[in-house]
Order: structure tokens, then sequence, then C-alpha cells
């Protein structure tokens, strides 16, 4: 079977796979984003309750691996009666994840906006609530976008394991034609090669706009 | 600290001529090192004083503890009457909450060494930040208080700039410009010329000249700048470890220094302009 | 919590136990592999040659860009394509191995890069040659600012060890789907997979903070 005959037949589960792949990367980017922001705004926090709270979450998700973390959450967590349909167990182990290693960049981040800003800001009397949302954050933000891209990278090739719990992204097309026609340079090999052009003609220069984006609207560029 | 200490200052000052700003017995240690030792010092209202002395003599630490960025370990600051690191509890002075530092912090503007402008916004965003969001000013007004101030440090044609295309005078005159905009009654200038080139120290120096000759604030200064705190102090104050070691008028000061130590800094001074 | 059964947890605990030492062999030959190549990869890209270096460059972010569980299938089924029928043990080392050269080239990128270029010109003066420059002058400069990227990627590929599971590799996350499967008890198995996998990476994690330190001081950094 020449690679034309392969494409034309199976490059519509491949596409399908690709898609899902792509909505589950998006869905848990928006989860990873939102739990590394909270997370890495509770381990700065004065109260050492919360501190220890988010501490426990990015020690747990970053110590364990995310296959550990997936099949618990799809194996196990029904035991205790929240059974998750596979799709959202996928994006959920995958946002908590990524979002547990978005949270060392968050709080990185904001550490390392100039202390004095801080004292500025101090100085006009702003409220710690309005210090860390008009000054600081916006900051933190420019210099926390690069490690950003690369995490996002990490996190469209971490959405591959869920074809484990058989959701049907790309990985699990691939493993599916792999196993009915043993073509498996073919299969896999096109997989590899979506990944690739997803995250080097999608992920990367969709990064590198919004950095010059948000430089230029914070008057860097 | 203990209560007995606390109770032996008042709980606001009171009478005729209360100074604006006032330090009683206020030590500041970092670990062992003593910055600010059992420090008395009064600025009147209106008053301009300068601070001068060798480095880590306590001089920074001054405005540092005045603006609340930096805690006292021992004695009571008061600003306009009113205690600014304690509060009364209707018998006593405890250390302030952070609702009485909020309200005390109102009273005063600073700028620093280094600007501290937001990169991310404009000269003039930079001025309505503290006007819009933490005195609660509309947009409108805030605008036209910042343009006015603007104008004053000559930066009005600027105004739509983020400070990474602003020269260090530049920005400068916008932080003094922001720190204006929330109508302090206290100035505090720290060493505001020391970072900018010789060539733009001057419209940063005609600046302050300006708010000396038209406006009535207070203020305090650390610069290293002699000639220009010779010019337009009422008052100056010679730091010697956490200490005044003198103080008196520019012409005594400068003139006629009694203490040796002042001599000695004065003269190593000179030697090295 | 809910009916945990501890009787069932010491019968499984010895079979996970001995599954760890895979692991942790899987990921310590994994390292070992990953270490020397990814050195050549990173001195393969400071050739003279630029379309040399671009071609090693997109070589490396292919790599870095797609998921290992996909490299794991490519290489253990695609071989045996080509006449040569890899074992999962060695399709797991080779491709977790190549997976994270990939990355540690780049932190030895940037270690290289951080030695100044006056330690370069320092050795064309004495006149010593490319090799001796790089092992006896730039390497040993270039491997303190490293070695932090170096162990977080080592507790990296332990904690991608699991991956090796969908080819059959024994090591303890296909423990766990074995025992899973002959016993219908996912709770208990499961969870001790992941207390083992903190018990063993936040140690490493911190003891490798700890040599961190201790380096820079000795090498006077600090």
């Amino acid at each position: 079977m020449s690679y034309f005959e392969f494409i034309s037949q199976y490059g519509e589960r491949i596409l399908s796979g690709t898609l899902i792949t792509i909505i589950l990367t998006i869905i848990a980017a928006a989860l990873a984003v939102s739990i590394a922001l909270i997370a890495g705004l509770m381990r700065l926090s004065p109260n050492r309750f919360v501190r220890s709270v988010a501490a426990v979450y990015v020690e747990i998700f970053r110590g364990t691996s995310l296959l550990v973390q997936l099949y618990w959450i799809f194996f196990v967590l029904p035991l205790f009666g929240f059974t998750l349909e596979k799709f959202t167990a996928g994006f959920i182990a995958v946002g908590l994840n990524l979002g547990a290693y978005g949270s060392e960049l968050v709080r990185g981040a904001i550490l390392s906006v100039a202390r004095g800003q801080w004292e500025a800001a101090l100085a006009l009397n702003m409220s710690g609530v309005q210090r860390m949302r008009r000054i600081i954050l916006p900051q933190a933000l420019l210099i926390m976008l690069p490690p950003w891209g690369n995490l996002m990278i990490e996190l469209l090739k971490s959405t591959a394991l869920v074809a484990l719990i058989a959701v049907a992204d790309l990985t699990f097309q691939a493993k599916q034609i792999n196993s009915s026609t043993f073509l498996s340079a073919q299969s896999f090999g096109t997989a590899l090669i979506i990944y690739y052009v997803v995250a080097r003609f999608l992920i990367t220069p969709s990064m590198r706009w919004l950095e010059r984006f948000m430089a230029r609207k914070m008057g860097e560029a | 600290m203990t209560d007995e200490t606390h109770a032996s200052f008042p709980l606001r000052l009171e009478g005729a001529n209360v100074p604006m700003v006032s330090f009683r017995k206020v030590t500041k240690r970092y670990g062992s090192l003593v910055v600010l030792d059992s420090l008395d010092l009064d600025v009147a209202e209106g008053e301009m004083v300068t601070i001068i002395g060798p480095s880590g003599s306590g001089k920074t630490t001054v405005l540092r503890t005045l603006m609340t960025l930096d805690s006292i370990n021992d004695g009571v600051i008061y600003v306009d009457g009113e205690p600014l690191t304690h509060m009364s509890d209707g018998t006593k002075l405890v250390p302030a909450n952070q609702r009485h530092l909020r309200k005390m912090r109102s009273k005063i503007g600073m700028c620093f060494q280094h600007f501290h402008l937001f990169p991310h916004m404009t000269a003039l965003e930079n001025c309505m930040e503290g006007p819009v969001n933490v005195l609660g000013l509309s947009k409108k007004e805030a605008r036209e208080r910042s343009e006015e101030l603007l104008r004053m440090v000559g930066m009005a044609d600027k105004r739509d700039q983020h400070p990474s295309r602003l020269s260090g005078g530049q920005q400068q005159r916008v932080a003094i410009a922001r720190a204006l905009a929330m109508r302090p009654k206290v100035m505090l200038f720290d060493e505001v010329t020391s970072a900018l080139d010789p060539e733009v120290i001057g419209e940063v120096t005609g600046v302050i000249k300006k708010l000396v000759s038209e406006h009535n604030l207070t203020m305090l200064m650390v610069t290293h700048q002699m000639g220009f705190a010779r010019q337009i102090s009422d008052r100056v104050s010679f730091f010697y470890k956490g200490r005044i070691e003198e103080q008196g008028t520019p012409d005594e000061l400068f003139g006629d220094p009694k203490k040796e130590r002042t001599q000695q800094f004065l003269s190593a001074v000179r030697e090295a302009v | 919590m809910l009916n945990w059964d501890w009787d069932f947890t010491w019968t499984i605990l010895p079979r996970l136990l001995s599954a760890t030492v895979n692991t942790i062999l899987a990921a310590g030959l994994g390292y070992a592999i990953a270490v020397v190549l990814g050195l050549v990869l990173a001195l393969l890209q400071r050739t003279r040659s630029p379309i040399f270096t671009a071609s090693v460059r997109e070589i490396i972010e292919f790599v870095r860009s797609t998921p290992l569980v996909l490299q794991v299938f490519f290489v253990f089924y695609v071989a045996p394509q080509f006449g040569i029928t890899l074992s999962p043990w060695v399709a797991g080392m080779l491709s977790i191995g190549v997976h994270y050269a990939a990355y540690l080239s780049e932190v030895y990128r940037g270690g290289i890069d951080s030695v100044p270029k006056g330690q370069w010109e320092a050795a064309t003066s004495l006149n010593l040659s490319t090799t001796r420059t790089y092992f006896r002058i730039v390497i040993p400069q270039a491997l303190p600012p490293s070695l932090a990227g170096m162990g977080n990627y080592l507790v990296g590929i332990f904690k991608d060890t699991p991956i090796l599971s969908v080819i059959g590799v024994a090591e303890l996350m296909h423990a766990a789907n074995s025992i899973g499967a002959e016993t219908y008890r996912f709770l208990e198995p499961y969870t001790l997979v992941g207390i083992i996998f903190l018990a063993i990476s936040l140690p490493t994690a911190a003891l490798i903070r700890a040599f961190e330190g201790w380096m820079r001081r000795k090498l006077g950094l600090t």
C-alpha cells in the first residue's frame, strides 16, 4: 500500500484524532492556566494554611507521573463516587498536572518583578490586591510568557496519554490503525509528524505572537 | 517593645506648632546592625529638610520608615500629629494595623532613586493610577489633575510614552508628578538624582526647586548634591550612625560646621567633586 | 478511607516494590543514554556548517515536540518492519534515552554558551587543540550551570518510565496494571504507585538541590 493510499483510506480517522487532540489541548490549557494562577498566588499567600494547601497540590502532581494521575482519576475516583467520562478525566488529569508546573512559573515570575515596583505601588497607597492585580501581575505575565510557550508544547504532548484510557485522540487513532493494518511506520510516523507540525507551526508561533502582542501592549517593544 | 514604652508616647500630638513629621526615639535594626539609633527628628509644616551623611548612616532609612516600606523596632513616628507606625487603642499606642497604615500613607508621597515607574503604563497612566484606584477619582478628574502635573514637570508632550521610551531625567520627572497626583502633605525624595546622567540632573532639581518655591509642601530629601541641598533646604541634617550628628541652616552647616565628623565628611565630599 | 484493604495492600506491596527496582533501572539506563547522546547532540550543533547545525536543531525540536508514548510505539513497532526485532526493554531504553537526550542537549548548549568568549580565546592563545579545549577548558566550566537542568531531567525521566508499560516493560505501572486486571482492585495498586513515586522523587529532588548548592559553594560561585 502506497502512502497515498494509506492517507486516502485512513486520513479521515487521523484528522478526527487530530481534532480531538487539539480540542483536548485547548481545554486542558485553559484549566492549567487557571489552576497555575490560583496555586501560584496561593503559594505566595501570607496565610500558612493557604500556602501549604497549594504546596501539597504542587508536590503531589509534580512528584508523580501524569500516567499515574490519569489512571488514578479514571479508575480510582469512581470508587469514591466521582465517575468521570474518559474525555473529562483526560483533560482534568492533564490540566492538573501541567497546572502544577505552571504554578511554579507564576510564582517565579511574580517574585522576579523588581522589588521597587511593590514599593512604588505601596507609596501610592494601593491595597495589597490592587498592587498584585494592577502592578505586579501584568509585569509577571510578560516575564512568564516565554516559559509558558514550552509548557504548552509539553501539554500538547501530555494529551497523548489519554489514548491509554481510550479517548479517540491522534495517538489512539494511530494505535488503532496500526493494530488493524500493521502499517506501523505509516500510522505512527504520520501521527508524529502531525504533533510536530501542531507544536512547531501552530503553538510556538501563537505563543511568540502573544509575547510580542503583550510586550507591545505594555510598551516594551 | 513593651507596653511601658508605649505608655510614654502621647496618643497624638496636640497644641500649637505640631510638627508635620516627628520621629520620637525611633530605633531601626537589621539583625544586629542598628540603622536608626533612638532618633529624634521634627519637620515643621512646609519645611524642606535635607538629610546628608555617609553611606550606612541611616538617611535613606528615615524616608523608608516614614513611607512604611520598612517597619521600626522602637519608638513612634507621628505624621500630622497622628501616630503613623502605631495607633491608639483608646488608652495606649499599639502597632498599626493595615487599615491605619493605609489611612496614614495617604498623607505621604515618595520618589525613588530608580524612579520605579510602572513599565506597562504610559506616563499619564502612571500618574492616573493612584488617583483613580486609590482615591476613587473619576477618570476625567484624574486625567485633568495628571495632565496639569505633567505640564508642571515639563512632560506634557510625553504623556503617552511608556517609561522605556523616556530618559532617566524624564522618568524621574514623571515619578514626581505621579507622587504629587496623590496630593500628599509630605513628599520624600530618596536620592532622586543619583541614578541620573550629570547632564539631566538639572531638569529634576529644577522641578524640585519649583515645588519648594511655589507649594507649601513638607519635604524630606536625601541627596549627595551638596550644592543643590544648600540652595533649597530650610535645614540640613548631617546623619552619622543612625543619629543626627549636627543640623542647622544650610549656611550654618556647610559654611561653619561645628562637629569634627561633619567637617571630615564635607571636605571628603568636596575633594571628590 | 473507603474499603481500603490492608491485607491486600501487604500482599501486593512486595510485587510493586520489586517492580520499583525495574523502574529505577529503566530510569538509570535511559538517563545514561541521554547524558551521553545529549552531549553528542550538543557538540554536533557547534560545527562550522550552518545547514548541518540547523538540521540537528530541527531533529532535536522534532523529538522535543512529539509525545514520548508515540515515540515508544514507533520504535517498538516500526523496527520489526525493517527486520530488527527489539525487546520491550531495548525499545523502551532507546526511545526514552533519545527523548531525554534532546532535552539534555539543550541544557548542555546553555551551559556551553555560558562559558565566556575569553575562555575560548585564551585556549586558542595557548594553542590547545579543539578537543583539548572542549574537554579541559569548556566542558568543566559548562557543567556547573548545567547541573540544575540535568537534575530536573533525571527526576523527569524517572516520572516518564510508566509510559514504558505500554509496550510491556515490567516496571511499576505495568505491575499495577497487571494487579488491577487480575483482582479488579484499582484503589490500592494505583494509590501505592503514586506513593512510591512521591517517596522517591521528592527526596531525589531535594538531594539534587542540596548537591547543586554544595557544588556551587565548592566552585566558589556563591
